[in-house]
């Protein structure tokens, strides 16, 4: 076999074991790499970024384990934007295994928030993070269209009490909060279809400004609505986080998880040239046999 | 009647469901509310019937000796000890004999399996009694161990170590791994399909190039490729994307008008 059709048909197993080798690689040599943002992440750090303290913003944390390498960084970053400017949470999971996505979040967050950190330029003094008054967890159910819709007329319809098992009537932030027009807006963080639901039963029927966390291969999907403004900004994959870490001036595992992915990227990229050479060698080899 | 009761409800309450959709009428979203609240009354009872059919699946089998059938023990395992976490938390400090009430309660689960998988009545009769005693035992450690208690009204369950551990230390791990597994089947995938075969299969190439390209901070002009980037996404994608998004949501129209006329009656089971 020639060298180019070898180029061609290499086994899959080497490419895996490159990436392996460079994932590793990667993740022990700490570097970081610069980040270029791009205006749809801008739109939902600047629409954070210029809520007045005390107000509200809804934020359902819709996806499972699986899609924690991109999401989790994204509950993490927009999280602490919010409660360093003092905003008050609701969340909601309407995914199975959501709740405890955001449990995880939550303990992680509230220590992080006990201390004192510099953002921009802005001090922002530690604080403790207390449920009832800086965020209420709503928790799961099922059906997140019907759920979507019922929320719409009142949170007490489908969450007469939070995850936690408190009403939502003695929970202070909850006074004089009913449905998603004392939210600020809505940012729905997630790796599935859900997203779907947000945006015609949830956006389509209530209005509310909607802002899209959203897994790399879902990305492309939802730009019709980023354009025709049912949405009005998109996260998209860990870039997307890596890109609102950078505006926040906050690095954590987006940034993080970046070199690991452009470094896997720009294997895939070597693959991808190296199999179109075989490819176009061997076209021409032909062709020349064919000539001949 | 039997058949023309059913689409008679699905005209009444689909037709109702559009209207109500235009009318801001008190009396209308009251009526929406109480709808609604029936879905969730309903897919609380799938929730139950999805759990049994888990169970039957699973014995089944076992009983029919197939390929790796031994996992259906650990599927229903799992689901029963993880339930069994959430409705329990402990009292105090100690867990007393917590761990003992657990495992009783796998022993009884595999008993229950194994004895609706036997074929042989002697040994259908034999997993029943050890099924009961396991059973009966769980019973007499809970109500007589103090050191932790159930809690089915109340969510305390949740703050269970237990129940922490096993989503923080297994859940996550598996569930992150099986989707980790797929960056090696794209890298595999895109070295064999991104192949420039002809006009269309190079430009898919191109784009796919640079969409991968577009967060590379070290390439020469990767400004421009970022801004090339972004407009393949916000105008030839945002173009396609939506003239499916279109297409779909048309779909799904005819689709619903076809059931609510009952044309369609897949859902019936027999068309």
């Amino acid at each position: 076999m020639q060298a180019f059709e070898k180029l061609m048909m290499l086994d899959r197993r080497w490419i895996f074991l490159l990436l392996i080798v460079v994932c590793v690689f990667t993740y022990v040599f700490d570097f970081s790499i610069p980040i270029l943002t791009e205006p749809e992440t801008e739109a939902i750090y600047n629409f954070v970024d210029s809520l007045p303290p005390g107000d509200i913003v809804f934020i359902a944390i819709d996806y499972d384990p699986n899609n924690m390498a991109e999401l989790h960084p994204m509950t993490y970053a927009v999280v602490e934007h919010c409660w360093r400017k003092e905003l008050k949470i609701i969340f909601t999971s309407l995914s199975q295994n959501g709740p405890g996505m955001v449990d995880q979040a939550l303990r992680d967050l509230s220590d992080s928030l006990a201390q004192d950190r510099t953002y921009n330029g802005v001090e922002f003094k530690g604080r403790e993070i207390v449920r009832g008054v800086d965020y209420t967890f709503l928790g799961y159910k099922p059906y997140y269209a019907i759920v979507i819709l019922g929320m719409g007329q009142n949170f007490r319809l489908p969450f007469s009490n939070d995850y936690y098992g408190t009403p939502l009537d003695s929970i202070p932030m909850m006074q004089g909060v009913f449905n998603y027009d004392q939210c600020a807006g809505v940012i729905d963080l997630s790796g599935g279809n859900i997203t779907d639901a947000w945006i015609s039963y949830g956006q389509g029927r209530f209005g509310f400004p909607l802002f899209l966390g959203l897994t790399g291969v879902m990305t492309a999907q939802y730009y019709p609505y980023l354009g025709s403004g049912q949405v009005k900004g998109i996260m998209g994959g860990l870039l997307g986080a890596a890109q609102y870490e950078e505006l926040a001036d906050n690095p954590g595992r987006a940034k993080d998880g970046m070199r690991i992915q452009l470094s896997a990227h720009l294997v895939i990229i070597l693959f991808i040239v190296m199999g179109n050479i075989g490819f176009f060698a061997s076209k021409r080899r032909l062709s020349k046999e064919g000539g001949a | 009647m039997k058949r023309q009761a059913p689409f008679a409800l699905v005209f009444i309450f689909g037709i109702f469901m559009v209207i109500q959709f235009f009318v801001p009428h008190e009396t209308s979203e009251n009526a929406y509310e109480f709808l609604l609240d029936w879905i969730i009354i309903i897919g609380i009872f799938a929730l139950a019937l999805g759990i049994w059919s888990l169970f039957k699946v699973s014995t089944e089998k076992i009983k029919n000796r197939k390929e790796a059938s031994e996992y259906s023990y650990i599927t229903l395992i799992g689901l029963f000890v993880m339930m069994a976490f959430g409705f329990t938390q402990r009292t105090g400090e100690s867990w007393g004999l917590y761990f003992i009430w657990i495992l009783l309660c796998c022993a009884c689960i595999v008993a229950l399996m194994t004895m609706r998988a036997s074929v042989d009545q002697g040994k259908k009769r034999m997993w029943a009694i050890g099924a009961l005693v396991t059973l009966v035992g769980a019973i007499v450690v809970a109500i007589f161990d103090d050191a932790w208690q159930f809690y089915f009204t109340d969510p305390q369950g949740f703050e269970n170590t237990m129940f922490r551990a096993f989503f923080d230390y297994v859940m996550m791990p598996i569930l992150a791994t099986m989707f980790a597994l797929l960056a090696f089947f794209i890298a595999s995938a895109a070295y064999r399909a991104f192949r420039a075969r002809n006009v269309m299969a190079s430009l898919l190439l191109l784009a796919a190039l640079l969409v991968m390209s577009r967060f590379n901070p070290y390439l020469p002009f990767a400004e421009y490729v970022a801004k090339a980037s972004n407009w393949l996404m916000n105008v030839p994608n945002l173009a396609a994307q939506r003239a499916i998004v279109v297409g779909i949501g048309l779909g799904i129209v005819g689709t619903a008008l076809k059931v609510i006329l009952g044309i369609e009656r897949g859902y019936m089971g027999k068309g």
